[in-house]
């Protein structure tokens, strides 16, 4: 008798997460999808007017400003996370990897406004004095957003990296190949899937970050022609103008959130549609 | 051309040190430069002081009781339900589509990010159920945030234990709640308490979430009905509007300092957790 209430209460609590989810998707799109209704999905998308006090909700220049920083973020989240993931993984002695694992978990957790911080403390007047524009730049913001990105595209990939089995390291050190040829052909090969659900997870942390975009993008709601041009983010428009907006505006950030929250969704999809394919190779194996 | 393959080992290791280098470097240098420039300031005056003239002078105090009572309170009611979740995921079910969508919810909402939990919080917390800007409001969106942090290290933690352990409990007779609670959990407990810490960490440093329910109000909070802004969001306006510049310093090293104890702490207890189950 005991046991099976356990087991009721415990299942319900369990469904929580998903319960939690459900709300928030509900809550998001009953704010947000009257207004693109009203406005129009295609002008909505595609229109780069943004005048949220005459009624214009255009947010083109936020979906390519997300999406510009979130590309820079990758190219470089990838080239440094990546790098570490496969250093820590495949040459590096174990005593070091006690000390440069915590440190790499220690990044995730630095707050994101610290990283808007240092971003505009240093990185942008750099960028101002030696490359031009204001500074507060697509560029500026994916560094910033690269590095916020790189601890998430390391632990994943640690982990894929580790889930190849060590009979095809072994094999191709057998075969006489050198430890980096083994790394890049058969161990990275190996680990695919797990990497690019590695990347793309870094891409959906780069995209959702809002505090350190703020700080060091400059935010002009204009589509952004270099990287040294300022730009705003799907989730900088929101958090900037949330707190005056009323009425149509604030339905309009809704949207915004809406528009985020798909493209989210799909990533997480995508993420974990292909790390599951990998599930379901290592059980064929 | 190509290298010859030593070489080309050479050369790629090389690189490898470098980008690790140069990522550890950014890592020493944020923490560096933040407490460089921020504990000077870090004064027992300043911790225990209320702010004045908006945060150009004074301190943080009400900041501080505030960021403790969101954090504290969102992981005081996230962890229960997260080990809950995980304990029905490993020892109250078997595989099947329920457990699929109960995963599906925790994947999904790991991957969302906070200015949205933030903009949920708002409309839900803050209006629907007219909670208002509260610390309630922020400690109930910030525990769904770090949710799924708690089921998934919980899960990882317990599934660790070693079935051996529950075999000897169920053959002395235990029920299956006995044996979750007096050798499974006792067992993970330094796991699940590495991923309870991480929370903590998470719901420190958060701040968009917490500026859309919480509020931005700068008194000190007597019950949790009430607004308080965080030491992050302080730490953003100070900087943000130019209030202060060595104040927010000051605070940025409160909060780097917060999260170098956290992650210490996550890491002492993964060991120890390591050694134990191993």
């Amino acid at each position: 008798m005991k046991e099976k209430l356990i087991h009721v209460a415990l299942t319900i609590l369990a469904l929580s997460a998903i319960s939690g989810l459900a709300l928030i998707t509900a809550f998001i799109f009953k704010e947000g999808v009257p207004i693109i209704v009203q406005v129009g999905l295609r002008n909505f998308l595609a229109s780069s007017d943004w005048y949220p006090t005459e009624g214009k909700f255009g947010i083109f220049p936020m979906i390519v400003g997300s999406l510009a920083v979130t590309v820079g973020a990758v190219v470089i989240g990838v080239f440094f996370g990546l790098g570490c993931a496969v250093l820590l993984t495949q040459f590096c002695p174990p005593r070091m990897v006690a000390v440069i694992k915590p440190s790499i978990e220690l990044l995730a957790g630095v707050p994101s406004v610290v990283y808007g911080f240092i971003g505009v403390v240093i990185l942008v007047p750099l960028i101002r004095d030696h490359l031009g524009g204001p500074g507060l730049s697509v560029l500026a913001s994916s560094i910033v957003l690269g590095i916020m990105a790189l601890p998430t595209i390391t632990s994943i990939s640690v982990d894929a990296l580790q889930a190849v089995p060590r009979s095809y390291r072994e094999g191709s050190i057998a075969l006489g190949a050198t430890e980096w040829q083994t790394t890049h052909m058969v161990m990275l090969k190996g680990a695919r899937s797990g990497i690019v659900a590695a990347v793309i997870l870094g891409m959906g942390r780069a995209i959702g970050e809002t505090m350190a975009t703020i700080m060091v993008a400059g935010n002009t709601a204009d589509v952004p022609h270099s990287l040294l041009d300022p730009v705003r983010t799907l989730t900088s428009n929101i958090a900037l103008e949330m707190g005056y907006a009323a009425g149509k505006h604030r339905e309009a950030l809704f949207a915004t959130g809406v528009v985020l929250f798909i493209i989210i969704m799909i990533l997480n999809t995508i993420a974990m549609t292909v790390s599951r394919q990998r599930v379901r190779k290592a059980v064929a194996r | 051309m190509r290298l010859p393959p030593r070489a080309g080992q050479h050369v790629a290791v090389t690189i490898l040190w470098g980008l690790t280098a140069v990522t550890l470097g950014v890592l020493s240098f944020i923490i560096g430069f933040i407490l460089l420039h921020g504990l000077p300031h870090v004064t027992w005056e300043f911790l225990t002081s209320s702010p004045k003239a908006m945060g150009r002078e004074g301190g943080v105090a009400p900041m501080i009781v505030g960021s403790v009572w969101v954090a504290g309170l969102a992981v005081l009611i996230a962890a229960p339900v997260g080990v809950a979740t995980a304990i029905y995921l490993t020892e109250y079910t078997r595989e099947g589509r329920l457990t699929a969508v109960i995963r599906f919810g925790a994947d999904c909402l790991a991957g969302i990010p906070s200015i949205i939990f933030g903009l949920f919080g708002f409309v839900f917390f803050v209006i629907t159920l007219g909670m208002r800007f509260s610390i309630l409001s922020g400690a109930l969106t910030l525990a769904l945030m770090v949710l799924p942090t708690i089921i998934r290290t919980s899960e990882e933690a317990i599934r660790a234990v070693p079935k051996s352990y529950r075999d000897v409990s169920y053959g002395l007779g235990s029920t299956r709640w006995q044996m979750v609670t007096r050798v499974v959990l006792r067992s993970a407990l330094p796991g699940i308490g590495t991923g309870i810490v991480l929370a903590v960490g998470r719901s420190i440093a958060e701040t968009a979430a917490t500026m859309l329910t919480a509020g931005s109000a700068l008194r000190f909070p007597t019950s949790v009905f009430e607004s308080s802004r965080t030491l992050a969001l302080h730490f953003y306006i100070l900087s943000r509007e130019g209030l202060s510049m060595t104040n927010a310093y000051a605070t940025a090293s409160i909060l780097i300092l917060a999260i170098l104890v956290i992650n210490l702490s996550a890491y002492a207890l993964m060991r120890r957790f390591v050694a134990k189950v191993a």
